[in-house]
């Protein structure tokens, strides 16, 4: 069975029909890619996928761990291994970093029916997890995200999936406005997840990330549909040519 | 909140001893206020004659405000009308069936007990099994009198303090806040029934936080209680206000005064959890909370400080103010006030700077939910003899949903050019997105609005003390049930 399968996807925002008929299958162990221009539907898929409610569903199926994701409330989701790395990472004042982790793998933990982490097992794991991201330790009682450099709060994302251990890990546009060396240290944080149990769903509009994070998949995505799949290979191909497709794929012109 | 509920069951567990009457049938007065049911009031307290004839002088007062001018109507709220003829004024806790068992209790009512984390003993109590009738205005102080006594704290009911320590009374009674202040107080000052009376000598630091926990009962009756606490020379002192009540259907009038007195060197620090039924979500019933604090900086170096966390009452009507009266003092105002349902609050403070150098900081988080109306009244005043006086003021407020409403009115008058004044103001909403982030990690709906509020108070809450922080923390979860769909 399949870790998530996306049949014949339909979404729309403000009524405007975004995702129009996306087929996808990820496998427990992949990383799948997903590019494509501005536009094209990317983080509406990522969207629908964490369950936001701003976007609805208008037809389609999506299967996750056998389960209907589409009837999932975002914390459902959430709690069954869904994780959405935010391409704008949202301030929390006054609630400190550490204790809004350490709730959230505590709401996870109990809807698995696990005991809820104490502040002495939990700090020394983020603590640890901390420095593969080389992140300073005053994070640790900073609000959340406020504050930060736009490189730190993508960390900080990075670190909360650490902390989750999603089943699915969605990047949306986590390498927008990182300088090199913040790309360098979020590759790091995501390869070091990679395993045969976890799946990776990195939507980006450059090749960049993909230099450092090395896709099993990669997708284009236009006009709210997969126009093109292949290897990593196709990714560097892009690189030189654009989004434009290749005639063979898709006949028609493409609205801007 | 450990200490709390000890001395709560405390009480629970003790023979009725305090306050009213046994026969409390006998003890009721008629509706309505005259002279004689002020006179039959400080009867049955056995009042000394010059507390009657303080009493009726303020009713005397209330009456020409009343015919007047009547209420006051400047506050952001709707009210409506009261007809203070149809309350009584002097009732002893109207006695309703006892029920036998928790089982017979709302269990509405418990599971917000339950949430609250009040174990079952302080489920019972709080629920009115058994113990209904203790808990009008009640202080606990008798729970550590003796230790207290040893010190020379006196720590004591109102009524107690009238026969026992007049000298005290007589100086420091209606000098922060006269009879003449305001409609409310004037009322207070002829009916109140009860109250505490704390007394900290020359010196000495109060070596536990003194707590009294307020509790409407009976229906159909006004709560007027009355507290003063004095800290002589040097004293420091920590006080706890906790206010509950069950009343479910109808509207009940609390008309509080508290008055701090703080000579030189000494500190008062007052902290309040507010949570009188709020009405329902209709907005039928919930207590009218009208009440003034106000402390008097009196002595050089001398701290004032007011903490509040007001979820409950139907209407909110409350100014916990300083008088910076002695150099170089201090007073703080810090507040959280949540509105959901139909819930008003005008709430703020006022700071008078007379001394010089004196100095005082306000901290306002206004949360509105549902069609709650939520206002922010502050006056900060410095007077021409107030060189080099200080404020800092910072006003947040926040919105969930689209229907409630948020308001600031700040005053600010300064007549002495070395003054430094400091104003921020902020009002925010709680976005979808904000949501939406927590949700994605897993939190519910509800747990987030309730972290993303938590967050928002917490520069006041750290001023609580620890027990009440948690206390408040959990009420602003409770008091937030429903605020998202």
């Amino acid at each position: 069975m399949a870790l998530l399968e996306i049949q014949d996807l339909h979404a729309s925002v403000d009524g405007h029909e975004i995702l129009k008929g996306l087929n996808l299958t990820v496998n427990a162990g992949e990383v799948h890619s997903i590019m494509g221009p501005n536009g094209s539907g990317k983080s509406t898929l990522a969207a629908v996928l964490a369950r936001r409610e701003t976007y609805q569903v208008t037809g389609g199926r999506v299967l996750f761990n056998g389960k209907d994701l589409l009837e999932m409330k975002p914390e459902d989701a959430a709690c069954e291994g869904v994780f959405l790395a935010f391409q704008y990472p949202v301030e929390i004042p006054g609630i400190g970093n550490a204790y809004f982790v350490r709730s959230a793998m505590n709401a996870i933990r109990k809807f698995h029916g696990q005991d809820e982490l104490d502040a002495m097992d939990f700090l020394p794991l983020y603590k640890e997890r901390m420095k593969i991201l080389e992140m300073d330790d005053k994070l640790v009682n900073r609000s959340v995200n406020e504050g930060f450099s736009g490189g730190e709060k993508k960390r900080n994302e990075i670190l909360q999936m650490a902390m989750l251990e999603p089943k699915l890990a969605i990047l949306d546009e986590t390498d927008s406005g990182l300088d090199i060396d913040a790309l360098r240290i979020v590759a790091k944080g995501v390869n070091a997840m990679r395993g045969p149990d976890r799946a990776f769903l990195v939507i980006t509009h450059y090749q960049r990330l993909l230099d450092y994070i090395t896709p099993d998949f990669v997708h284009v995505l236009v006009d709210g549909k997969i126009v093109r799949s292949g290897g990593p290979e196709l990714a560097l191909e892009l690189e030189d040519t654009g989004y434009g497709p290749s005639e063979a794929d898709v006949p028609q012109v493409l609205p801007a | 909140m450990s200490s709390t509920v000890d001395t709560i069951r405390g009480l629970a567990e003790q023979d009725y001893k305090w306050g009213f009457i046994t026969d409390i049938a006998e003890d009721r007065a008629p509706k309505g206020l005259s002279e004689d049911i002020v006179r039959l009031i400080s009867a049955r307290k056995g009042e000394p004659e010059w507390m009657l004839e303080w009493r009726l002088n303020a009713l005397r007062h209330w009456f020409r405000m009343a015919k007047e001018e009547g209420a006051p109507t400047w506050a952001n709220l709707t009210i409506a009308p009261i007809d203070y003829q149809n309350i009584s004024y002097y009732s002893a806790p109207k006695k309703k069936p006892q029920l036998e068992s928790l089982d017979q209790v709302d269990p509405e009512l418990l599971r917000t007990y339950e949430k609250l984390g009040i174990p079952l003993n302080e489920q019972k109590l709080f629920s009115g099994v058994a113990v209904d009738a203790v808990f009008d205005s009640v202080s606990v102080a008798t729970t550590f009198k003796g230790k207290l006594a040893e010190m020379g704290v006196i720590f004591c009911s109102f009524s107690e303090a009238v026969q026992k320590h007049p000298d005290l009374i007589k100086k420091y009674l209606g000098s922060v806040v006269p009879h003449t202040d305001n409609f409310y107080a004037a009322l207070n000052a002829a009916v109140f029934t009860d109250g505490s009376f704390v007394y900290v000598p020359k010196g000495v630091r109060c070596p536990m936080e003194l707590s009294t926990y307020f509790r409407i009962n009976a229906a159909e009756t006004g709560q007027f209680e009355r507290t003063l606490i004095v800290a002589d020379e040097g004293a420091y002192v920590s006080y706890l206000e906790g206010c509950t009540a069950p009343i479910r259907d109808e509207n009940q009038l609390h008309a509080a005064v508290v008055e701090l007195i703080a000579l030189d060197n000494a500190q008062i620090k007052y902290s309040t959890v507010q949570n009188w039924y709020p009405g329902d979500k209709e907005g039928r019933g919930g207590i009218y909370n009208f009440v003034t604090k106000r402390g008097k900086c009196l002595g050089v170096n001398s701290k004032i400080s007011w903490t509040q966390v007001e979820t409950g009452s139907a209407i909110t009507w409350k100014y916990p103010s300083c008088i910076l009266q002695g150099d170089n003092s201090v007073g703080e105002f810090y507040s959280v006030a949540l509105t959901n349902n139909r819930q008003q609050a005008d709430t703020g403070t006022k700071m008078i700077h007379i001394g010089k150098n004196t100095r005082s900081t306000i901290v306002s988080k206004g949360i509105s939910a549902g069609y709650g109306q939520n206002t922010y009244r502050g006056q900060v005043k410095i007077l021409k003899s107030a060189t080099g006086a200080r404020n800092y003021t910072q006003c947040d407020s926040l919105l969930i949903g689209d229907r409630c409403g948020a308001h600031t009115f700040p005053y600010i008058e300064v007549r002495n050019a070395s003054a430094r004044m400091e104003h921020e103001a902020s009002t925010s909403k709680i976005g979808e997105n904000q949501l939406f982030y927590l949700r994605q990690r897993g939190l519910t709906a509800e747990n987030a609005v309730s972290m993303i509020v938590n967050g928002f108070c917490k520069t006041v809450f750290k001023e609580l003390p620890m027990e009440f922080a948690v206390e408040a923390q959990k009420l602003l979860g409770v008091s937030l049930e429903g605020s998202v769909g």
